[in-house]
C-alpha cells in the first residue's frame, strides 16, 4: 500500500483507540488525569528501554502501563491525603516527566528517543518502519501496535460495559451494589496508558491529549447515549485524522500537529453548531420558545 | 428474631476527629425509620459507613445478623440526588437498569427480564411515559422518581434513602410517601435522611435523633419530642405556633 494511505490508516487508528477511551475520561470528568497519564509514559517508554535494552513495543507497553497505573494511585494517594486534585496532578506528573526527559538525556548516546520526537511524534515516519510477521504483508510497526490495542480496548470495553457505565455515573451505588469501582478505574488508567503509548510514536504525549478529550468532548454534544457517544467520538477521531493529513500536506506542516487542530476545530463547529447542545441550537430553540409562548 | 439492621458502637472519624461516636441503634422489621440531626451531623456518613463505602474506626454493623455484603442483596441504597450528575448520555430507563447490574453478574447485560422489572418500576413511580427521556431534561422530582425505581429493582428487603424529599414537588412527595408505605407493608424496612421536622410524625413510625451521636431512637412517638429535638439541634430550633417546630434552615 502508498505511503499516503498508511499515515492515513494509522492515524485514524489514533483517533478511534484514543476518541473511545477518551469518553469514558471526560464522563468521570478525569480529562486532566490524561494530560498527566499522556506525560508520565515517557519515563514508562525510557525505563522499559534502560531495563530491555531494546526498543520492543511490547516492553514499551507494560512500562507505561506500570508507570501510568502508577502515577493514577499516586495522584488518588495524594488527594485522598488531602492535596487538592489538579495539584495532586500538577506535580506528579511533571515530576515523572522531569524524570523521563532527564533520563533520556543522560543515556542520550544509548537510546533511540529524543524529546521532540517523545513531545510531537513523527506520523511521517511510520511507513518506513515495517515489520513481517508470520504470514503477514510487511506492515507498519505502529499499525500493528494500534490494532492490537484497539481490538483490546474493545473487548475489554464489551466485557466490562455495563461496570464501567455505572462507575462513571454513580460510584457510590456501584460500590454499594458490590461493583469493584477501584479495579475499574485502573482498569480504564491502564487502558488509557497503553493507548497513549501506541498512539505516543505518531503523534507524540502532548498530542495525545487532544486526540483523547477533543473527539468525545465533540460527541457528547451530540447525542444522549453512552453507546452513540462512544461510536460518534470515533467518527470524530477519523475525521480529525484524514483532515489533519489533508491540512498538514496543503500547508506542508506536521502531521500530528494538524491532526490535533483539526480535532479543535470540529469541536468548536459542533459546540457552535449542535442542534441541542450547541450555541445556535440553544438560541434558536429559546426564540422558537419565545414564540410559542407569545403566540399563546 | 433479628433486627434487619443492628448497629453497636460504632465509630467513624475523617482524619483524627470523629464524626460519629458510639453509634448504637437497632430498627425493626418493616418500619419506616427517619434520621434526623442538623446539617454535619453524620447521618449522610451514617448510612455510607453502614453500606462499607467509608472505612469505620471501630464498631459493629450488622443486617439481618451477618455483616454488610454486597453480594447478599440485602440492601437498596439511594444516594443524594445532587451526588450524580444528570448530563450523563443516559435514559430514565438505563439509571433504572442499573440497580439490576448488581443482581446480573460478571459479563453479561442486562436481559429480558431485567428490562420488564425496570419498565414495571417506572411505571410504579409513575414514570412510565418518561422512560427513554434523557436524564438532564428531567425535573428534580422525576429524577428522585427514577432514583427510587432504580431502588426498587433491586428488590432488597433493607432500604436506605439519603435525603429523597430534597427540592421535589408536592406530587413527587405524595408518591415517594406512597411507595415507602408500599414496602412497608410488604415487610422491608426503610430508613431515610429526612430534613423536614414538620413532616416527621406523618411519615415515619420510627425516629434516629442524630448528632455525631445517636441523641435517642425508637419510635416517633417516645422520641420525637420538644426536649430531644432541642439537644439534637441544640440552640438552632426555632417555633412555629400550635407547638409546631421547624429548623432554622442553614441551606
Amino acid at each position: 500500500m502508498s505511503y499516503e494511505i498508511w499515515i492515513m490508516i494509522v492515524a485514524s487508528l489514533v483517533g478511534i483507540t484514543c476518541g473511545v477511551i477518551g469518553c469514558f475520561l471526560i464522563l468521570r470528568k478525569l480529562a486532566m488525569l490524561a494530560d498527566a497519564i499522556s506525560h508520565t509514559v515517557l519515563l514508562g517508554i525510557v525505563l522499559a528501554f534502560l531495563i530491555s535494552q531494546s526498543m520492543n513495543g511490547l516492553y514499551m507497553l507494560i512500562g507505561a502501563a506500570v508507570v501510568g497505573l502508577f502515577t493514577a494511585m499516586l495522584i488518588q494517594f495524594l488527594n485522598h491525603k488531602g492535596i487538592q486534585e489538579d495539584a495532586s496532578i500538577g506535580v506528579v506528573f511533571t515530576f515523572f516527566f522531569a524524570i523521563g526527559v532527564i533520563l533520556i538525556t543522560v543515556f542520550a548516546d544509548s537510546v533511540h528517543l529524543d524529546v521532540d520526537h517523545a513531545l510531537m511524534g513523527e506520523i511521517a515516519f511510520v511507513p518506513f518502519d515495517m515489520v513481517e510477521i508470520a504470514f503477514l504483508p510487511p506492515l507498519p510497526k505502529a499499525f500493528i501496535m494500534l490494532m492490537s490495542i484497539l481490538i483490546l480496548n474493545i473487548i475489554l470495553m464489551m466485557l466490562f460495559y455495563k461496570e464501567l457505565k455505572i462507575t462513571s455515573f454513580d460510584p457510590a451505588l456501584a460500590a454499594a451494589i458490590g461493583m469493584p469501582v477501584m479495579f475499574i478505574h485502573y482498569l480504564l488508567m491502564g487502558m488509557v496508558s497503553v493507548s497513549t503509548v501506541a498512539s505516543f510514536d505518531s503523534v507524540g504525549a502532548i498530542l495525545v491529549v487532544a486526540m483523547l478529550i477533543a473527539p468525545g468532548a465533540s460527541a457528547y454534544l451530540l447525542t444522549n447515549k453512552l453507546s452513540h457517544m462512544l461510536c460518534l467520538s470515533a467518527f470524530f477521531g477519523v475525521l480529525a485524522a484524514i483532515s489533519g493529513y489533508y491540512v498538514a500536506t496543503w500547508i506542508d506542516s506536521s502531521i500530528s500537529g494538524s491532526m490535533a487542530m483539526m480535532s479543535g476545530v470540529l469541536f468548536a463547529l459542533v459546540f457552535i453548531f449542535s442542534p441541542t447542545k450547541g450555541l445556535l441550537g440553544k438560541k434558536i430553540n429559546q426564540k422558537r420558545f419565545r414564540t410559542r409562548t407569545n403566540a399563546t | 428474631m433479628t433486627n434487619p439492621i443492628e448497629i453497636k458502637k460504632l465509630t467513624v472519624a475523617y482524619d483524627k476527629t470523629a464524626v460519629l461516636k458510639d453509634i448504637q441503634f437497632s430498627v425493626p422489621k418493616g418500619s419506616l425509620t427517619a434520621i434526623i440531626g442538623p446539617n454535619g451531623a453524620g447521618k449522610s456518613t451514617l448510612i455510607k459507613a453502614i453500606l462499607g463505602l467509608i472505612p469505620k474506626v471501630s464498631g459493629d454493623i450488622k443486617i439481618y445478623g451477618k455483616p454488610y455484603r454486597a453480594k447478599d442483596r440485602l440492601v437498596g441504597y439511594v444516594p443524594q440526588r445532587g451526588s450524580v450528575d444528570w448530563d450523563f448520555p443516559t435514559s430514565a430507563l438505563d439509571v433504572v437498569l442499573m440497580g439490576r447490574y448488581g443482581h446480573i453478574g460478571w459479563f453479561k447485560r442486562p436481559g429480558k427480564e431485567d428490562m420488564a422489572l425496570a419498565k414495571e418500576s417506572l411505571k410504579k413511580v409513575g414514570m412510565d411515559a418518561y422512560a427513554n427521556r434523557q436524564i438532564s431534561q428531567l425535573s428534580g422530582g422525576q429524577q428522585q422518581r427514577v432514583f427510587l425505581a432504580r431502588a426498587l429493582v433491586q428488590d432488597a428487603q433493607v432500604y436506605f434513602m439519603d435525603e429523597p424529599f430534597v427540592g421535589v414537588d408536592a406530587a413527587t412527595e405524595k408518591a415517594i410517601i406512597q411507595l415507602l408505605t408500599d414496602l412497608k407493608d410488604q415487610g422491608k424496612t426503610v430508613i431515610v435522611v429526612h430534613h423536614d421536622l414538620q413532616t416527621v410524625e406523618e411519615y415515619f413510625d420510627h425516629c434516629i435523633l442524630l448528632n455525631k451521636e445517636v441523641i435517642a431512637s425508637g419510635v416517633t412517638e417516645e422520641v420525637f419530642t420538644l426536649e430531644q429535638l432541642h439537644q439534637t439541634y441544640g440552640g438552632k430550633l426555632a417555633f412555629l405556633d400550635k407547638g409546631k417546630v421547624m429548623v432554622e434552615q442553614t441551606r
